[in-house]
């Protein structure tokens, strides 16, 4: 077993007409994920090599099954495209636009939780994979191979670096994915975590955080109480300048939270492996599976 | 985007938030003696910074001579680095009470916070460690929003004076609907007072979220007042996220999260980052084009690194963009390059057809740092 996705994933493409869209849309089918339609409102009717578009994804998952989309809709209408996707009846929403106001985004995480039952990844994010089975995203499939190692990562192409440095030592991956650094992320790093955990197929656990907010420090405390498996991490930005803060409302909110050494700490009481080095990763995770 | 105190009043005027009268002035030649404040004014350097007013950046004048003597003491004083280029002349108040309250996004719990405390005007985090009860910490649904009773509930929890609660409502409300309706990451007051005059915003700090510039038309009139280090301006008009650090490795990557790494790994192999360059997702070739011409103008750099993850970004574009940046061009520096993901294929491709002997293809990010140090050195 995978995560999130799998052989049954049927997906929705949101944009699919746009340039990004279509590209990374062929990619994944290419891959062999099964890219069912797109939609396009007014396009209904056409089609973008031989995957049909429809004028809402209502009708596409009436007609096609989807229930997954994918979006790469522009920021002034991703909020309203996730929340389409969601009340149609789509269990995953991937949403890869970047730059979507933080106001649209705590809306529609509340609306989705209030009223859907639907998983949304992102936005911002690069998506995921489970090697052998589906792409559903933009990550590059030519690193990935099929195996028993997760990687959950918040930034795009850490994730992919991280992918690749195992793959170099012949170590494959059951699902890698991308949960985007935007502030308000519709799947979290615990929500990985826990369904890693769970997930028959998965030996051991990737975890790429990065300095700012408080995220890898939550999903310390949920290692320690809830994770058996070996989990490997690496904390981007112990160089990085300190950023600006952001007055003193954030000060109070975050605490002591957001440094790396404060994340590196927490992960390692956790009995996470911190790695200092990306390129450390591979080696990491071989001593322990 | 962090807003200067004066940029945010106009936003709270725009709200009808209350501020004290004031006006604005950059150079002492703009203050007259016909200005329609009442003595005392108070003079404030606007600076991005805390502690101005124990640093000397702000005075209380009681007539025309010491307005124009303090202005020209404070304009061009420098704050902890900041030095004051423009002042905000602000009608006194008489003060009665001094609360604090602040709108942010509390991103853990994925929701909108408000902290609402009596004791406003000092320092708000020493508040929120020794008596956190005397601050009021209120989640709000996004969706729901916020709404009358629970503003009056929280002024009653807060033990705001109850004789101003409807005006503190109002004025709850309209910050609320600032910070929701106005895009912004961060609306804070400090002091919200209680003064001869009703209650008044004697402070502002506003924080704008720059996703929703597209549809705030003041989000670029703002952006535009508010002073950038040169060395960051060419960059900022290229639309590359770049921050200049100390070292010699001039870095250049895609993705936050990688060009972070990438500084942790050339200092693990013992050399220091001359920049953060991040080219962002999706890049095209003019995009690589301009990051190289950013370093160029880069006196420190000595060597340069570009470590590129293709996903949504395709190594095929940058690699042309690197060409295209340095065909018959003599560098002044050596350049390495580590391609890898989408379309890497073709990019190195390109790369292998268009050879420069200052120009250095590594497999991978590790060697490629190393070559990066070794070549700055």
């Amino acid at each position: 077993m995978s995560i999130f996705i799998g052989n049954e994933t049927k997906v929705v493409v949101q944009g699919l007409t746009g340039e990004q869209g279509k590209f990374h849309a062929l990619r994944n089918r290419d891959y062999g994920t099964k890219v069912v339609a797109g939609t396009r409102p007014g396009k209904g009717g056409e089609s973008v090599e031989g995957i049909p578009i429809f004028n809402t994804v209502e009708e596409a998952v009436e007609a096609t099954g989807a229930n997954t989309a994918m979006t790469f809709v522009p920021p002034p209408f991703a909020k309203d495209a996730v929340l389409e996707a969601a009340y149609a009846g789509c269990d995953l929403i991937v949403c890869i636009t970047e730059g979507i106001p933080a106001k649209d985004e705590a809306e529609m995480y509340d609306l989705l939780k209030e009223k859907t039952s639907s998983r949304l990844l992102g936005p911002n994010c690069p998506g995921l994979i489970s090697p052998g089975k589906s792409n559903v995203g933009i990550m590059p499939h030519e690193i990935t191979m099929e195996g028993n190692v997760g990687v959950v990562s918040r930034s795009g192409t850490l994730t992919y670096q991280a992918v690749l440095e195992l793959t170099n030592l012949n170590i494959g991956q059951s699902t890698c994915i991308g949960i985007g650094g935007d502030p308000v992320p519709g799947t979290s790093f615990i929500d990985v975590l826990d369904a890693f955990q769970n997930d028959s197929q998965t030996e051991a656990i990737v975890m790429i955080g990065e300095i700012g907010g408080s995220a890898e420090e939550e999903a310390a405390e949920f290692i320690k109480k809830n994770v058996t498996k070996p989990v490997v991490s690496y904390i981007a930005g112990l160089t990085a300048p300190p950023g600006k803060k952001m007055g003193h409302a954030g000060a109070i909110v975050s605490g002591n939270k957001g440094t790396a050494s404060a994340k590196i700490e927490a992960l390692t009481d956790a009995g996470a492996n911190v790695v200092e080095n990306p390129t450390r990763i591979g080696q990491a995770i071989k001593d322990v599976v | 985007m962090n807003l200067f105190e004066y940029q945010g009043k106009r936003l709270y005027q725009d709200f009808s938030i209350p501020t004290p009268k004031s006006i604005f002035v950059s150079k002492i030649s703009e203050i007259s003696d016909n200005h329609g404040l009442t003595y005392p004014v108070v003079v404030k350097a606007q600076v991005q910074v805390g502690g101005r007013g124990k640093a000397g950046g702000i005075k209380v004048a009681k007539d025309f001579d010491e307005l124009t003597k303090f202005s020209g003491e404070i304009l061009g004083m420098d704050i902890k680095g900041h030095i004051v280029e423009s002042l905000l002349l602000e009608e006194a108040s008489n003060i009665l009470e001094e609360y604090y309250i602040s709108f942010t996004l509390d991103r853990s719990a994925k929701s909108y916070l408000m902290m609402l405390s009596a004791k406003g005007g000092m320092d708000i985090e020493e508040v929120a460690e020794k008596n956190p009860d005397d601050l009021i910490m209120l989640h709000i649904s996004p969706s729901k929003g916020l709404d009358s009773e629970t503003i009056i509930k929280s002024i009653e929890d807060a033990k705001l004076n109850e004789s101003y609660k409807s005006e503190l409502r109002d004025v709850i409300s309209n910050l609320y609907k600032l910070f929701v309706e106005g895009d912004c990451d961060l609306v804070e007051v400090n002091p919200l007072a209680i003064t001869d005059n009703g209650v008044s915003a004697l402070d502002s700090k506003v924080s704008l979220d720059m996703n929703a510039i597209y549809r705030h038309e003041n989000f670029k009139d703002f952006e535009n007042e508010i002073p950038i280090p040169v060395s960051e301006q060419f960059a900022k008009e290229k639309n590359l996220n770049f921050i200049k650090l100390e070292g010699s490795v001039g870095i250049i990557g895609n993705g936050a999260g990688l060009v972070m790494s990438t500084l942790d790994v050339v200092s693990e192999h013992g050399g220091m980052a001359a920049n953060f360059l991040d080219i962002g997702g999706g890049a095209k070739a003019e995009t690589v084009t301009a990051a190289l011409e950013v370093l160029e103008s880069e006196d420190n750099v000595k060597s340069v690194l570009i470590n590129i993850f293709g996903g949504i970004t395709r190594c095929d574009l940058v690699a042309n963009g690197i060409v295209e940046a340095t065909k018959g061009k003599e560098l002044k520096w050596p350049i390495i390059v580590r391609l890898d993901g989408t379309n890497s294929k073709e990019g190195l491709s390109i790369l292998e057809q268009n050879t420069n002997e200052k120009i250095t293809i590594s497999s991978s990010m590790d060697e490629a740092a190393k070559l990066a140090v070794e070549g700055a050195i």
